[in-house]
């Protein structure tokens, strides 16, 4: 009599062709408990089958790469002995489904990441993306949905307190990352968190098992019902209907001190020399440890259920084996030194428990009283789980490529310097662009005592004690580029990552990609993801930046409604004396002239249609309340030797403040620069352009600088050696944003009006009480 | 001299304690286990920021029961020197060490900031190297900071001066806008009758670095090495000065 019916077969997300090759692997029928073990472990969330082809064209290499992607994290190589390890992971369904928990294990799970590799985690960061929070153009969705303010401060509000308390209680700072505002996010949020951390190189540790008879031990929390199917059903599928009431048992719960006393243990187990190799229980919890493990080391993993330490009674094999509760990590000990191990777990008050060991056969073999209930090859499970080249077509444009007629009537027109200067404070106000202060001052940005420049800079600045280095990072994303043009915002999305790093004076060194989308299993969404892949690839090969690691989260639809692609990109860059980092902030002058004020690349960086270009800007979105057109084409040969550029002017210690030009334009970035110091700047177009697009285009390329009179010379010898533009704009000085074209002057908005649209409405806003 | 930083599980700003006084003032530190009833000979015990026991129950009321908190007791009542920073002062107030307590921030939220700081009493082991009325800026990092005490607790801190950092603006101005999480008279720092137990929200450790945007903290340390080494030497507990506010 067969147990497995295809019902149940179906309930566990496996196709029946899928079934057969089961039955094929394992050359009869499975158990449940088998069947479950199949369903999570061939999940798109961790088996990547319909990713795994295209994501084999990304570049992987480097001279500093030490570990690229295949491990928890990647690692690359920061000479002195010192090793950096990095990765970005979503937690998109789970944070929907409970904002706070959701988030909150999200920065769980990516901390594990790292210190199971044997680093000390010293930086976090967060991508986030919700739906409008403020009544704007956008009335309602396709399908006419309605846009719902309240559920969306609501999820914002949990996700920030869920990422703020797994941070803070943990003790690692968050220096960045990024929030946005878009339609498309509004019931499938992105949370997509980063995490570095440190390690001494000849002290990485790796998720492989050794040594026939070794012990495996299980430290960290005692296992329960939570998460059960969180990777198949909840990473895996996309939502309908009352999902989100109903699939809150799938998230699981987190538990930051835990987790926190879980770091320290690890790592002091670690250093005792007796640990060979250890992996965290993530997604698919204790099944995907003990495969991978057994199958990276080439030998197989025996374990007893009735060994594994339980929150609950009654727990069923099938459970256990897919429980995915927080802060548990399998470990492989040296035989006869497992005791000294179990004793520093002990020491930290955790649960250490020999549950199994290693074996010869290259199998995943489970006990339930001493009977096996699971016998699976680990190659089945990963090697030999399905790979889809699944099909893909170009998707028609669904916005217009020139801009619609009442835009264009709009564009038509000379805009009043008076209406531009509104149109600044507009956008100072918006939700995409305003400071997020209310968000990061709930996070710890300073513990472990290295934060330079934390969040709200171009990118998160941290020194390292041991060596007088310095590590920058930024998280970057725009999902309208991508929706508009996928190859070209995935381009975007790594010029802008490296730009931000590079306008602090890093060298860019490592990336790493969290890459969000609909269901793969359509072809148009197949398409943007393999043009988002290609984008990548072009962009990271011309900026000399491997990707050592990262994350696809596929289904990220609800009621068939798909998120814009939306790729998020980490990248790490490095700065060899720490003290030699650039800032956003004008210098305050006294009573000594202004600076000058330099756009490096050039005021205008393409020549490409502003008509079309300014379609995907954040004044269209804002200002206009429209979306058309294609993103600003970015020339990558051209922006890697301004980024370059950039950083040797620093290194030189020739400009006084660094800032990059993105979201907004060069008129949001003025006012940032002149915000955050109080120091206000004269401007002025030589320019007969439209200016709309002086002041709010969005041309890729461009870092604002400032620097004193004298360095000039130095900096255009410089600048001409790279063989790239820069434009001298104006001065620093003075109390406000003072702005002329020509000869004629456009506007002058005091600092103070622009600061109190840039910090005051976003927390008023958010904490606004609607009944 | 040698700093005693203690460590509980859940600290988490341990290091950046032992990194201050060990890198930035050049002295001797150890970590203490919490298990320990050892000081190790310390000159001063520093009971860190962090989430002790992962502020289960109430912050710092777990903490408190720890082994090593009965010798540091000890230590203070021989007028040893013990100075909670931020969790360690919801540690020093839970276990009575010093008097009133913690609610949530006024706002419900945490809060990660750079304060200012107006320095109110400067005749006390930890801020002998201050002057009356200076402003330091030093971050404040926490969720539960609104510091609280009954009316009579508060006449009695005011007139033995144990009030010893007030939250203020760049000139030292005080008022509502610039009291980050609504604690009682501004009161970001207290210390004992002795002067020899002094809590504060700020983390000073937080400030002994330029790069990282701020020296100020370390006056508060070297302070305390002043009072070790003798070149400070403290003034009788002194009565009724003008009240503070």
């Amino acid at each position: 009599m067969s147990s497995i019916t295809p019902e149940l077969v179906e309930q566990h997300q496996i196709t029946p062709e899928e079934y057969s090759r089961v039955l094929t692997l394992l050359g009869r029928e499975p158990s449940l408990t088998e069947l479950g073990i199949f369903s999570v472990m061939w999940s798109e969330h961790c088996s990547y089958k319909s990713s795994r082809m295209h994501l084999k064209r990304l570049p992987t290499r480097g001279a500093r790469v030490l570990q690229g992607p295949g491990e928890n994290a990647g690692v690359v190589d920061l000479g002195h002995g010192l090793a950096c390890v990095f990765k970005v992971e979503s937690h998109n369904h789970p944070s929907f489904v409970e904002p706070f928990q959701g988030a909150a294990t999200g920065v769980g799970g990516i901390l594990r990441d790292i210190f199971t590799m044997g680093a000390r985690p010293v930086a976090i960061m967060d991508s986030l993306r919700f739906g409008p929070i403020v009544e704007d153009h956008t009335p309602s969705l396709p399908g006419g949905v309605p846009v719902k303010i309240t559920q969306n401060r609501r999820i914002l509000r949990g996700v920030v307190g869920g990422v703020g308390h797994y941070g803070n209680c943990f003790g690692v700072p968050n220096v960045g990352g990024e929030t946005v505002f878009e339609a498309c996010y509004q019931d499938n949020p992105l949370v997509n968190a980063f995490a570095l951390g440190l390690a001494r190189k000849d002290e990485l540790f790796f998720a492989k098992a050794e040594g026939v008879g070794n012990p495996v031990i299980y430290v960290g929390a005692k296992t329960g019902r939570d998460g059960i199917h969180g990777a198949s059903l909840l990473a895996s599928a996309q939502f309908s209907g009352a999902d989100g009431q109903q699939k809150r048992p799938n998230v699981q719960v987190g538990d930051p001190f835990l987790e926190k006393l879980l770091l320290e243990a690890c790592l002091e187990a670690m250093h005792s020399g007796r640990v060979l190799g250890i992996q965290d229980m993530g997604a698919a919890g204790l099944t995907c440890s003990t495969c991978e493990m057994g199958g990276r080391g080439g030998v197989g993993v025996e374990i007893e259920m009735d060994l594994v330490p339980q929150r609950e009674t009654g727990m069923t094999a099938y459970e256990i084996m897919l429980s995915e509760s927080q802060e548990r990590m399998l470990l492989v000990a040296e035989r006869g030194h497992e005791q000294e191990v179990i004793g520093i777990f002990k020491k930290w008050g955790l649960d250490a428990v020999e549950i199994g060991t290693v074996i010869p056969e290259p199998v995943m073999r489970v006990k339930e009283g001493g009977k096996v209930v699971a016998e699976i090859p680990n190659t089945a499970l990963t090697d030999e789980a399905p790979v889809y080249d699944r099909p893909w077509a170009p998707r028609s444009r669904l916005e217009p490529l020139d801009p619609p007629p009442a835009v264009k009537a709009q564009l038509d027109q000379a805009r009043s310097g008076e209406d531009l200067a509104q149109d600044l404070v507009r956008l100072l106000a918006a939700p995409n662009i305003s400071s997020k202060r209310w968000i990061t001052e709930q996070y710890d940005s300073m513990v472990r005592t290295n934060t330079i420049t934390g969040p709200g800079g171009d990118a998160g600045v941290i020194r390292i004690k041991e060596t007088g280095q310095g590590l920058a990072m930024a998280l970057d994303g725009n999902g309208r580029y991508c929706y508009l043009d996928p190859k070209r915002g995935a381009r975007l999305a790594v010029a802008e990552a490296s730009r931000n790093v590079s306008a602090t004076g890093a060298e860019p060194i490592g990336g790493t990609n969290c890459l969000n989308f609909g269901n793969p299993e359509k072809p148009s969404i197949l398409w943007q993801f393999s043009e988002v892949i290609d984008g990548i690839t072009e962009a990271c090969e011309a900026l000399s930046i491997p990707i050592t690691g990262g994350n696809v989260s596929f289904y990220n639809e609800t009621e068939g409604r798909a998120i814009y692609p939306t790729p998020v990109i980490g990248v790490v860059g490095l700065l060899e004396k720490a003290e030699a980092h650039a800032t956003a902030p004008f210098r305050p002058i006294g009573n000594n002239a202004g600076r000058s004020i330099i756009v490096l690349g050039g005021v205008l960086t393409t020549d490409e249609s502003f008509a079309v270009s300014f379609g995907s800007s954040q004044y269209a979105q804002t200002i206009i309340g429209a979306l058309w057109g294609l993103p600003p084409y970015v020339e990558m040969a051209y922006e890697q030797r301004v980024q370059a550029c950039c950083r040797h002017l620093i290194a030189e210690g020739l400009v006084e403040s660094a800032h990059d030009l993105s979201d907004g334009g060069l008129a949001v970035a003025l006012a940032e620069c002149a915000l955050s110091s109080g120091v206000g700047a004269s401007v002025k177009f030589n320019q007969a352009d439209d200016a709309r697009r002086l002041l709010f285009g969005e041309d890729a390329s461009r870092i604002l600088l400032s620097a004193t009179k004298e360095s000039r010379a130095r900096i255009d010898h410089i600048v001409s050696q790279y063989n790239i533009r820069a434009d001298e704009i104006g001065v620093t000085g003075g109390d406000a944003l003072v702005v002329s074209q020509q000869g004629n002057k456009l506007f002058s908005v005091s600092l103070e009006s622009l600061r109190s649209a840039y910090e005051d409405i976003f927390p008023a806003t958010i904490e606004e009480v609607r009944v | 001299m040698k700093f005693g930083v203690v460590v509980f599980p859940g600290s988490n700003c341990d290091h950046d304690a032992f990194h201050a006084v060990q890198d930035a003032l050049g002295q001797q530190a150890a970590y203490l286990w919490h298990q320990s009833t050892d000081l190790e000979r310390s000159d001063a015990i520093i009971l860190p920021g962090g989430f002790s026991y992962g502020d289960y129950l109430r912050t710092g009321a777990i903490a408190h029961f720890a082994p090593i908190m009965e010798s540091v007791k000890k230590f203070a009542a021989r007028g040893g020197l013990v100075l909670g920073i931020c969790n360690g002062f919801q540690i020093l107030l839970e276990s009575g060490m010093l008097k009133g307590a913690m609610l949530r921030n006024r706002n419900l939220k945490f809060i990660c900031r750079p304060v200012h700081l107006r320095v109110e009493n400067v005749d006390t082991p930890f801020t002998n190297a201050l002057h009356p009325g200076q402003v330091l800026s030093i971050p404040i990092n926490h969720g539960e900071g609104n510091y609280y005490v009954d009316n009579e607790t508060l006449e009695t801190l005011q007139r033995r001066r144990e009030i010893v950092f007030r939250y203020c603006d760049a000139n030292g101005g005080l008022s509502d806008r610039t009291n980050p999480n609504g604690s009682l008279h501004h009161i970001a720092s207290i210390c004992n009758r002795g002067g020899n137990v002094m809590g504060m929200m700020p983390h000073p450790e937080r400030a002994c670095d330029a790069l990282l945007g701020s020296t100020d903290g370390r006056a508060i340390f070297q302070s305390a090495i002043n009072a070790i080494s003798g070149t400070y030497s403290k003034p009788k507990v002194a009565e009724a000065v003008a009240p503070q506010r």
